[in-house]
């Protein structure tokens, strides 16, 4: 047996042995999705239990260095454990954007004393982060955000805005694009920093949203204190790091990481939900408009499919992590639209346990941000046609 | 007629946008939804709009309405578009009326137009049994018991139906489920026995209930126009409300883009106002083309009702399906080009593209009458 293969043994043994048989079935509400976090409550000892094993074998990070909580896993090995979980059915223990996101910034920019005292916290989902990055006149035109940090000597003093802070009222720390020269062109004066939540000088205010949720929130600081040591590289070069995170974004969803797009054909759901008669949809129409968006659907998957091979023949992604983002996003928003047509009136119940309150509705309403989140549908069009077509002006 | 409003409907235009923008804006939605109003409408607004001539827009002058035709009606939906006002409008003064007139004869026109003119009656149709509106689909049963009728089976979706003093009832009388024919309309007012309806919430936070009725016994003189041929009153007043929707849906859709247009011209990204990116103006540009096509030929199905209403029924599905299309895609729009603001409950653009779906469903969404329009065609 090769490595790799008696490495699958081990670890469908021992997943099969320590994933508690609750984890192993779909998740069904939000709270089943494990954030971690000081405010955290687990729905489930299960849930617990999971969370606490994995994280003891570094595997809630797979790939992540030991000395950091991670499970030093080398690439093939991280993708055997991912495809075993998906195996026995098993949720993910942790998911967080201390995984996703400040994780990566950190291991890159970050010093080897950071990484040591921030990292291992989040591998085991005892500190939750939030992103401060998004300011209400800082959205499509994130570098020229105001939030601005005086330099006083081990310490910032931060005062400003942030908004779209998701769960920022259960969040312990932030990690916050802020300006800190204030004289340099814009991209130039950008730091990025750590900051602790637990002081007087942050506060945060939920948004609700249209779908009636409030996930997200407007973050204040007035007169925070960030630490010196929690500068996360250098000086004004905060715009980096920024970016390398937005890449590293861009890849996760491009990977299907993310759950962007939902690719499961419409056409049973409308059968069941609608009828058929002689075969066919009753509804002729729709009947045409199902099997477009489900055609669209498999391209799109083919299409990030192809991607990531490229990208393992060495073919960087690029700026064609746009194209992903684009397609999918509005992708959605038609699967969305199309599963309220299906649903007709029913579907408007807002309140009623018949529609589970509105859940399809809610969905439909939600999934309009898909094109707004993570950089707008017009900034990824602008972006395949600069960076990819290499048009002229702009 | 030429396809213009006379000066008679742009005074009552520039009376209804000066009325609606003033007292029934969208924060009185807003209001209701937020205090759980028992009615779902404002009862003060609704008697305004009956002294204002509103409600009798569609009833002749003989039972006390203003008797102003289709055309204006249009123009008192298109504006409680634009401010989204929550009201019996549609349910009452279109559809009801429009009904009652059709069958004539005296009993329950006599009965109910009055009330419906002086904003007292509301009054409901309960026609859809499922998700998706197809009246030939109707099932409810109405069976000869004694000298009248009893009605057992159960009605969804019904507009103002938990505050209605009478609906109008489509039950089947003959004929199977899937054919056009075999319906009769009865009149059954709120308190009959084994009448039960209850109010659901709605994702635009407009009126809507279930309705069931369990052996609910009517006499003879319920019927309202013939026994098995209710169809061709429904007809009418079906045609008389999906144009009032178009109506509606196509001021919401003209409001929406004229806020997302004002909110280009103001917000400012990378040192500039949005508005000066051609991609957005172009997006805007297109959107006013299709808005122009759909207030035309909504229009067009307004006249038609005025005109020839017999020969209306084509371009009423045609107009329905345009509009509910068109305002679906402004909606859309509306949301995307306010960027993140858009999908706050805060900002009032969410509340057009809630309206703007329920209403677009209602009385039959794009792909229902697309395929009637096909059929009526013969492909
Ligand atoms: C549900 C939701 C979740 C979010 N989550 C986060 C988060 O976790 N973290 C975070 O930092 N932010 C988050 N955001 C914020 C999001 O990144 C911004 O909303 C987005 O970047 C757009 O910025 P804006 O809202 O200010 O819109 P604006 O930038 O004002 O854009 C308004 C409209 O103008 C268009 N536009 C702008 N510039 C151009 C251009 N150059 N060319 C053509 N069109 C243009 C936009 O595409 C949009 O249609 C979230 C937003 C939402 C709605």
């Amino acid at each position: 047996m090769s490595d790799l293969e008696t490495f699958r043994a081990e670890t469908r043994a021992w997943l099969e042995e320590n994933c508690p048989p609750e984890i192993r079935k779909p998740v069904e509400s939000e709270k089943d999705i494990c954030w971690g976090g000081k405010q955290w409550t687990f729905v489930s000892e299960a849930q617990k239990t999971w969370l606490e094993r994995m994280a003891a074998r570094g595997w809630t990070v797979p790939s992540w260095p030991k000395e950091y909580g991670g499970g030093g896993l080398s690439k093939e090995e991280a993708k055997i454990l991912k495809e075993e979980m998906r195996e026995l059915g098993a949720r993910s223990p942790l998911d967080s954007f201390g995984i996703w996101m400040l994780g990566p910034a950190l291991l890159k920019y970050g010093s080897h004393e950071q990484k040591l005292k921030f990292l291992p916290p989040i591998a085991r989902g005892e500190i939750r982060w939030a992103q401060g990055y998004s300011e209400p006149n800082a959205g499509s035109d994130l570098a020229s955000l105001a939030t601005k940090a005086v330099d006083q000597g081990d310490h910032f003093i931060v005062n400003g805005q942030k908004i779209w802070t998701s769960y920022a009222d259960e969040c312990d720390w932030i990690f916050a694009l802020v300006r800190t020269g204030p004289m340099e062109p814009k991209h130039d004066g950008i730091s990025f920093v750590l900051i602790d939540m637990e002081q007087p000088g942050v506060t945060t205010k939920p948004i609700k949203l249209i779908s009636g949720k409030s996930p997200f929130c407007e973050t204040f600081f007035d007169d925070a204190r960030a630490e010196k040591e929690n500068l996360v590289g250098e000086l004004n070069r905060g715009w980096d790091v920024a970016k390398y995170l937005l890449t590293h974004e861009r890849e996760m969803i491009a990977s299907g990481g993310s759950g962007l797009f939902d690719a499961r054909p419409l056409g049973q759901h409308a059968a069941q939900t609608m009828g058929v008669e002689d075969g066919m949809l009753v509804d002729p129409v729709l009947r045409a408009d199902l099997t477009r968006c489900d055609i669209d659907g498999l391209a799109f998957m083919c299409a990030i499919e192809r991607y990531k091979d490229e990208a393992k023949a060495g073919v960087g992604m690029g700026a064609k992590s746009s194209v992903l983002k684009y397609y999918g996003a509005e992708l959605n928003k038609r699967r969305l639209e199309l599963m309220m047509d299906i649903g007709g009136s029913e579907e408007f119940e807002w309140e009623s346990p018949a529609t589970n309150e509105g859940k399809i509705a809610r969905m439909w309403l939600r999934t309009k941000a898909n094109s707004i989140e993570g950089g707008t549908t017009e900034v990824q069009l602008n972006i395949v046609a600069k960076r990819i077509l290499e048009m002229p002006g702009a | 007629m030429p396809l213009v409003l006379n000066e008679e409907q742009e005074m009552l235009r520039d009376m209804a946008r000066g009325y609606l923008t003033d007292k029934a804006p969208v924060t009185q939605l807003r209001k209701l939804r937020d205090t759980e109003d028992e009615s779902g409408f404002s009862r003060d607004a609704w008697r305004d709009m009956a002294e204002m001539g509103w409600t009798g827009v569609l009833v002749g002058e003989d039972h006390g309405g203003v008797d102003m035709g289709f055309m204006a009606m249009g123009v008192i939906a298109e504006e409680m578009g634009r401010t989204l006002t929550a009201s019996p409008f549609v349910s009452t003064a279109v559809m009801a009326a429009t009904a009652l007139r059709q069958a004539g004869g005296g009993a329950h026109d006599a009965r109910w137009l009055p009330s419906i003119v002086a904003g007292e009656a509301v009054i409901a149709l309960a026609l859809d049994e499922g998700r998706k509106h197809d009246p030939a689909k109707t099932a409810m049963k109405a069976e000869r018991h004694g000298n009248g009728f009893k009605l057992d089976g159960a009605k969804t979706f019904v507009a103002d139906g938990h505050v209605a003093d009478a609906m109008i009832v489509a039950a089947r009388t003959a004929g199977a489920p899937g054919e056009e024919q075999g319906l009769t309309l009865f009149m059954v007012e709120k308190d009959a026995a084994g009448l039960k309806t209850e109010r659901t919430m709605m994702v635009d936070s407009r009126n809507a209930a279930h309705v069931a009725f369990d052996g609910v016994e009517v006499t003879a003189d319920a019927v309202l126009g013939e026994v098995d041929n209710g169809a061709v009153i429904l007809d009418r007043a079906l045609n008389a409300g999906r144009a009032a929707l178009a109506a509606e849906l196509s001021g919401s859709a003209q409001e929406s883009f004229e806020r997302t247009v004002d909110y280009l011209k103001e917000r400012k990204q990378f040192g500039q106002v949005i508005g000066t990116f051609q991609a957005l103006q172009h997006r805007c540009a297109h959107l006013f083309t299709e808005l122009e096509l759909a207030r035309s030929i909504m229009m067009k199905a307004l006249q038609t009702l005025d005109e020839a209403p017999e020969h209306a029924g084509h371009i009423v599905a045609a107009a329905k399906a345009k509009v509910s299309q068109v305002a679906r895609l402004s909606a859309n729009e509306a949301v995307q080009l306010h960027g993140g603001i858009g999908m706050t409950d805060e900002h009032e653009i969410g509340f057009f593209m809630k309206r703007i779906r329920v209403a677009s469903e209602m009385l039959g969404d794009a792909n229902y009458h697309a395929d009637r329009l096909a059929k009526m065609q013969q492909y």
